[in-house]
């Protein structure tokens, strides 16, 4: 069956924003499913409003729509593209939903449209639960006893009859939102009530629990021949009930016998062949450690988390091909693209043990509760490959890039045993660590896979890196010691510090010693097959496989997990700068350590090494490469955090120099510079202990912002008003930047801006200014932000804007891109920030300028000019539409977040919204965003701060006037049974939590569990009015176009 | 102990040794899959085999009593990455390093058996010897020795031994044993077949004594052609009796009808094969386990023509008699270890049996 010749236009729905349970691997997916389509010649149509992705680029799809994935703006790019086709098993969960509303209206039979990769019917099988039991039922495959409630009191009855334990799963929800175990009638009665309210069906399962089971995940392709396949078994190192997003897990399975395995593969190919689906499927599985009884927990019939995890950790592109065969290829007709030798219809077999572990946001976030269950909350995860389990586990663990692992460790080995123990079941994100440690005190395996549900397995593998950490710190650094420690996947800084001595001396101990990496294929085929795979991962053995080119290359450092503050778009840097790389005649070379991502397909750069971020594991690929230079400005903070070692280690850095990324980071240094350029900045100091930061405060004055130095996301970062308020913050701040000073900037209250230049060290080219709807002390990447800044700022502040950020380039010698943030007030623009890297919205201002700033910063910093690449320096026009970009939140999923904004960044996405008016624009975002345009007769309950009852008021009869009932809030002594919020459309809560009871984090935390949008600022609240005072016109724009 | 595997064109690989402490001469193969190395191990179409696995943990679910496929290892050697140390598994009963210093099977771990598999690709089957010593004449001596991958004579037999399903018996077959797996018995004691096993030097009175419904020509070891003896045997059985070859038994239907078999240059070891079925137009994974193939151009002289391909290389995977209610697979549809996914082929057997019962009533 080759592919469809009736079909020539396929709509492809995008996953949107980056939320917690749906994140990075959509954009994977998305991309190669877009390349996939046209390399066979099909128009393709994209809507996702997610700016920060590969897959919203030009280069991608026939005609790109940032543009909300609701109902309304789809059905307008159907009525103008009239595609013949959709795709929605690419775009996650959200696409899906979307796809089931679009047919169910009948839209889609009105304009003939087909939808490929999953039938209705799929959908609703693996989604709704009642039909999912049937199936199940059907073909004879075992699920937990379970009933559907759509009400507290079903749910109540349904619980006592199968028996407490209980989970509680809420139909059609991303990530297992709203879901969670209930151990009797009490925690049933808050959990399903959660779960009912989240499900946009109000539907939940009351099942029966099998924590405890073993977890495995198949990851299933099937073709319309019936051709099917597993790319990848895979196994949870956790137990059954804690989500698989935020569980250890390995693949290939490592627990299972054969007659385990093979009868758990029959269940899921006889599952994917009744559910008819061509493409990928993911099935989740339970089975009972003592006994072959098993269960199946979840099917997705779309792409998934798991499928970028199992597409990366065999090299099978699940993506790619579950595009092709959507559109009527089989897989006994297509290639294995990894070898090119064998077919598509192939299962991988793997000769090295992959390991993932989730990246928890519990360090940026020290309030959030740290369990683990059914909901997911890690906001990305890493991969990590290595020919022994605690290789592989080993180096995933330094591939997470957790800036206090050491303090997590410390504060770890303060606890008595009985509380480690404790942080076992319900389990605790920090358990692996707790686990060594108990382990290192004695405890035993099998006491301990009683007190976690882990497999002795597992634990003897943890056992067996005590036992060597031990002997290290007995024995020292023994040439012996030594290769054995590598064989067990030890860094060179682990040794180091368990031997007493420098990483850096441990690296030349053994480099004396003749212990190096060599570097190993993946291949698919564990080497029956010959192939020449640019894809490679470390380990000690004998044979190296990776050989250079000879061709002079470019290593490309990417940004590791996804986590608060470091997102998609440093991705999307690196992707662009790999091509700038090769079409300036260079081999590009990347690592990185996400498997989430587009950087980490291997046909991105002509080869992709799959290894964590640290010094050591970067100078390794160093060493045999040679590269001409190292690109570390791409890779958000943790790319230039390596900057200063890879110089000393004689690495030379392509881009702007270390001396300059030192002045702009380090803080005095950086007031020194603005000074010598006479910019505006704010009053400042830095304190290393209180008693100096009190005088300092003295000095400068209160209200005072105060943040670590080297620092992303705002870690950290507090306004504070009075010297109480300081001397608590350096109380606590011990546990922000013990050996960096705190640094103390007056806080100035305005507009802010921000500008990203690119320089080649002659010309400075500023694409645009980004003026913020938040006022200062909001975190940038909290804030809304609109192009051009015009819409908001004058002329002539812009200009300042643009005259100081391009002497800060020329004075900084930047080679590539630099960021500026500025606070406005008074006519006067004050220099906040620079980041001398590309920064967060490198990919919006690309999108809406049209200017690859990524490439070109990749292009200058490979020697070419901007003259030479076709640009002229300054500031470049704008094009005509106006742009907005409103971040988007996962504080659903992180119960204990507090909600309010400020100098923290806790946003964990973001979308865009253009139009040919800033209202339009502004709409677009607010609905991509979340927040729809609200009903004229829907209330909007205030509850203001005294600081700003004034702004407030004026707003409140602006509303008023728009036939909007505004009320203040006044019922504030409970939140459950009250009237003015069960009422409300939409609650605006700026009041300072102390203030009153409940405080604003409860009535926060009422609105996420209700569902009710709330802001918590006004100026956001003054943009929304404007969507609100505007007629609503649905115009759809694609990417690129001009203004009519 | 330290242990060598010194390859016949001189490369070397260094490891540790685990149980039986014997140096010894054999032949190195490689297997892909990534579970049932103790269904491997005691596979006895591995007899006179190092057998290299290419997953480099092995060991992870320890050893038990129902996996076996034969009473014990048959493979000379197994070469691993890592052993494991702590097994864990409802159904084990020891680890692996246990049971090989049990079971005198001798095993060597930490080797780069990537590499190991990858030179083995790239310059087919080697011959090797596992030494503790790096001595040259030692070396020199072991390769000097025979080496036998025939399974002998003496091997324990299930002459004469009578698998009885649970329940009434639909149909009884007699199964030539040159090496079988236990889990083709089963295969067939799950669908109801008693199964009566001969050795392949019984005479065809002897086999008649049975009144079979049906004969299955069983896997085993090495090279087809060492089988000649039997050849005369399979040519009176199918004209007699609904027939079926599995692996070695499929070569064996081929070169009882005048075909020829050859050595594939490092064999087929794995469970990610794909095999399309021509007569049924449908392509379907299979555990493999060979180093012979049947020659295609061999076969058109004789009365066999090919219903079964290896997707990827077109090598001949299963024949069918043009006149006769014969067949053969070369992959093993009774899997352990491997998919599940051919196991359709012994219902075809089941299908000639019961043709031939109704030809007969």
């Amino acid at each position: 069956m080759p592919k469809r010749t009736d079909i020539k236009k396929i709509l492809v729905l995008g996953s949107g924003p980056i939320v917690i349970g749906q994140a990075a691997e959509f954009d994977y997916a998305g991309s190669q499913a877009c390349l996939a389509l046209k390399e066979e010649g099909y128009q393709v149509v994209l809507v996702n409003p997610n700016p920060a992705t590969i897959m919203t680029d030009h280069a991608l799809a026939d005609q790109v729509y940032l543009e909300p994935l609701s109902f309304d703006y789809v059905q307008a790019i159907i009525e103008r593209e009239k595609p013949q086709a959709i795709l929605p098993t690419l775009g996650g969960q959200t696409a899906l939903n979307l796809a089931k509303e679009l047919a169910e209206s009948g839209l889609l039979a009105a304009h003939n449209i087909e939808l490929l990769g999953s039938n209705l019917a799929a959908i609703e099988q693996a989604e709704d639960r009642d039909a999912f039991k049937k199936l199940m039922a059907k073909l004879g495959e075992p699920v937990p006893a379970s009933g559907i409630a759509q009400t507290l009191t079903e749910a109540e009855t349904l619980a006592a009859s199968i028996g407490y334990p209980v989970v509680v799963r809420p139909a059609y929800t991303l990530g297992g939102s709203g879901g969670g175990f209930a151990h009797n009638p009490a925690e049933l009665q808050h959990i399903a009530q959660q779960g009912l309210e989240q499900s946009p069906v109000q539907q939940i399962l009351i099942e029966q629990s099998i924590a405890g089971y073993k977890e495995i995940e198949f990851e299933v392709m099937r073709d319309q021949a019936d051709n099917a396949l597993i790319v990848a078994g895979m196994e949870n190192m956790d137990p059954v009930g804690i989500h698989t997003g935020d569980s250890i897990v390995v693949t290939p399975t490592q627990t299972l016998t054969d007659r385990d395995y093979q009868m758990l593969r029959d269940a899921a190919l006889k599952i994917i062949r009744a559910l008819g689906v061509a493409g990928g499927v993911n099935i989740q599985m339970a089975l009972n450690p003592q006994s072959f009884d098993y269960a199946i927990i979840e099917v997705n019939p779309r792409v998934s988390r798991s499928s970028a995890l199992a597409s990366k950790a065999t090299g099978y592109p699940i993506a790619k091909l579950a595009a092709k065969v959507a559109v009527g290829y089989r897989l006994d007709e297509l290639k294995n693209p990894i070898n090119q030798q064998t077919w598509a219809l192939f299962e991988p077999a793997l000769d090295y043990v992959v390991t993932k572990m989730p990246r928890f946001p519990f360090d940026e976030f020290p309030t959030v509760d740290a369990s683990l269950g059914t909901q997911m909350k890690a906001t990305g995860e890493v991969m990590a490959i290595g020919r022994t389990l605690s290789e592989s586990l080993l180096k995933a663990v330094r591939s997470l890039a957790a800036t206090n692992s050491q303090r997590t460790w410390a504060r770890l080995e303060a606890q008595s045993t009985q509380t480690l123990l404790a942080g076992l079941l319900p389990a605790h994100s920090d358990r692996l660590f707790a686990l060594l440690i108990l382990l290192k005190r004695g405890e035993t395996v099998p006491a301990l896979a009683a007190a976690s549900q882990i497999d002795p397995f597992f634990l003897d593998q943890l056992q067996q890196i005590v036992e060597m950490a031990t002997t290290l710190a007995e024995n020292g650094p023994t040439a012996d010691n030594l290769t054995q420690a590598k064989h067990f996947g030890f860094s060179d800084a682990q040794i180091g510090q368990l031997t007493g001595h420098a990483g850096k001396a441990i690296r030349e101990q053994r480099l004396a010693a003749g212990i190096r990496p060599v570097f190993k294929m993946v291949d698919t085929a564990a080497g029956e097959f010959p192939s020449e795979t640019p894809y490679f991962y470390s380990t000690y053995e004998e044979e190296n496989e990776s050989h250079p080119s000879g061709r002079p290359a470019v290593l490309v450092l990417g940004s590791g997990p996804i986590r608060i503050g470091q997102g998609v778009e440093f991705d999307y840097a690196s992707v662009h700068a790999v091509k700038a790389i090769q079409a300036a005649g260079y081999e590009a070379i990347l690592l990185n350590s996400n498997p989430e991502t587009v950087s980490t397909d291997f046909t991105t750069a002509d080869k992709l090494y799959f290894e964590p971020l640290t010094l050591e594991d970067v100078l390794n690929v160093i060493d045999l490469e040679q590269p001409i230079g190292v690109m570390v400005q791409f890779g958000g903070q943790t790319a230039i955090n390596l900057a200063a070692d890879l110089a000393a280690a004689g690495v030379r850095l392509l881009g702007t120099d270390l001396t300059n990324l030192a002045r702009s980071e380090e803080r005095t240094a950086f007031h020194e510079l603005l000074a010598k350029l006479a910019l505006a900045q704010p009053a400042a100091g830095s304190a290393n202990d209180l008693a100096t930061a009190k005088q300092v405060a003295r000095q400068i004055g209160y209200p005072l912002l105060l943040r670590p130095s080297y620092v992303i996301g705002g870690q950290g970062m507090a306004i504070i008003e009075s010297e109480a308020a300081l001397t608590d913050y350096f109380d606590s701040a011990v546990q922000v930047g013990h050996d960096q000073p705190v640094l103390m900037d007056a806080y100035l209250q305005g507009q802010e801006a921000e500008v990203d230049v690119l320089a080649d060290g002659q010309d400075v080219l500023i694409p645009g200014v980004l003026a913020h709807i938040e006022r200062s002390g909001i975190h940038s990447g909290d804030s809304m932000a609109v192009y051009p800044a015009r819409t908001l700022v004058t002329a002539a502040v812009e200009a300042q804007m643009v005259d100081a950020a391009s002497r800060l380039a020329k004075e900084l010698h930047i080679v590539g891109l630099l960021n500026v943030q500025f606070v406005i007030r008074d006519g006067q623009a004050y220099v906040i920030e620079v980041n001398p890297r590309a920064s967060r919205t490198v990919p919006f201002l690309s999108k809406v300028t049209n200017i690859p700033l990524a490439q070109l910063a990749a292009s200058v910093a490979l020697g070419q000019s901007i003259r030479s690449l076709g640009y002229q320096p300054g500031l470049q026009p704008s094009a005509g539409y106006y742009h907005v970009k409103a971040p988007v939140f996962s504080n659903q999923k992180l119960p204990g977040l507090a909600g309010q904004l400020g100098p923290e960044m806790t946003s964990t996405g973001e979308v865009m919204g253009s139009g040919q008016s800033y209202a339009e624009a502004l709409e677009k975002a607010f609905l991509a965003a979340g927040l729809p345009r609200l009903n004229a007769t829907g209330t909007i309950l205030l509850d203001l701060d005294p600081a700003n009852q004034a702004q407030g008021q004026v707003l409140a009869d602006k509303l008023t006037q728009l036939g909007f009932s505004v009320q203040r809030r006044t019922q504030t002594n409970n939140l459950e049974d009250n009237s003015q919020l069960s009422a409300a459309a939409l609650v605006v809560t700026t009041r300072a939590d102390q203030a009153s009871e409940p405080g604003q984090q409860a009535l926060i935390e009422h609105c996420l569990d209700q569902g009710i949008p709330y802001l918590t600022v006004l100026d956001t609240l003054a943009a929304y009015y404007q969507v609100l005072a505007t007629q609503q016109h649905i115009h759809v724009y694609a990417l690129g176009e001009e203004p009519a | 102990m330290k242990g060598y595997l010194v390859l016949e064109n001189g490369s070397i690989y260094e490891g540790e040794t685990f149980g039986a402490e014997r140096e010894l001469q054999t032949e190195l193969v490689f297997s892909t899959g990534m579970t049932g190395y103790q269904e491997s191990i005691t596979d006895p179409s591995y007899y006179g085999q190092g057998l290299v696995f290419t997953y480099p943990l092995i060991g992870n679910t320890g050893m038990n009593q129902s996996d076996q496929e034969s009473p014990r290892p048959a493979v000379d050697a197994i070469i691993v990455k890592e052993l494991t140390r702590r097994p864990s598994n409802f159904r084990s009963q020891s680890s692996l390093a246990d049971y090989a210093l049990q079971q005198d099977l001798v095993g060597l771990q930490g080797v780069d058996t990537r590499r190991l598999a990858r030179e083995i690709r790239q310059q087919g089957t080697l011959k090797a010897v596992l030494v503790h010593h790096l001595a040259d004449d030692k070396i020199k001596a072991l390769f000097a020795t025979d080496h036998v991958a025939k399974r002998p004579a003496t091997a324990e037999t299930d002459q004469g031994n009578d698998y009885q399903p649970t329940g009434p018996a639909r149909y009884h077959v007699v199964l030539l044993d040159f090496g079988f797996k236990a889990s083709i018995v089963q295969a067939l004691l799950d669908r109801q077949v008693r199964v009566t096993v001969c050795q392949p030097n019984s005479s065809l009175a002897e086999i008649e004594r049975y009144q079979p419904d049906g004969v299955l020509l069983s896997n085993g070891p090495g090279d087809p052609s060492q089988y000649r003896t039997a050849l005369p045997l399979i040519r009176a059985l199918q004209d007699r009796y609904p027939l079926f070859g599995i692996c070695l038994g499929h070569q064996l239907l081929a070169l009882a009808n005048g075909a020829q078999t050859y050595p594939l240059p490092f064999g087929y070891r794995g469970f990610n094969h794909i095999v399309w079925d021509l007569e049924r137009q449908q392509k379907r994974f299979t555990a493999q386990n060979h180093g012979y193939a049947v020659d295609k151009a061999s076969l058109a002289t004789t009365p066999l023509i090919v219903t079964h391909e290896e997707y990827n290389q077109r090598t001949v995977e299963g024949l069918r008699h043009q006149t006769q209610p014969a067949f053969s697979v070369q992959f093993h549809p009774d899997a352990c270890p491997g998919p599940h996914d051919s196991d359709y082929v012994f219902d075809h057997f089941l299908e000639l049996m019961q043709g031939e019962s109704r030809h007969h009533a």
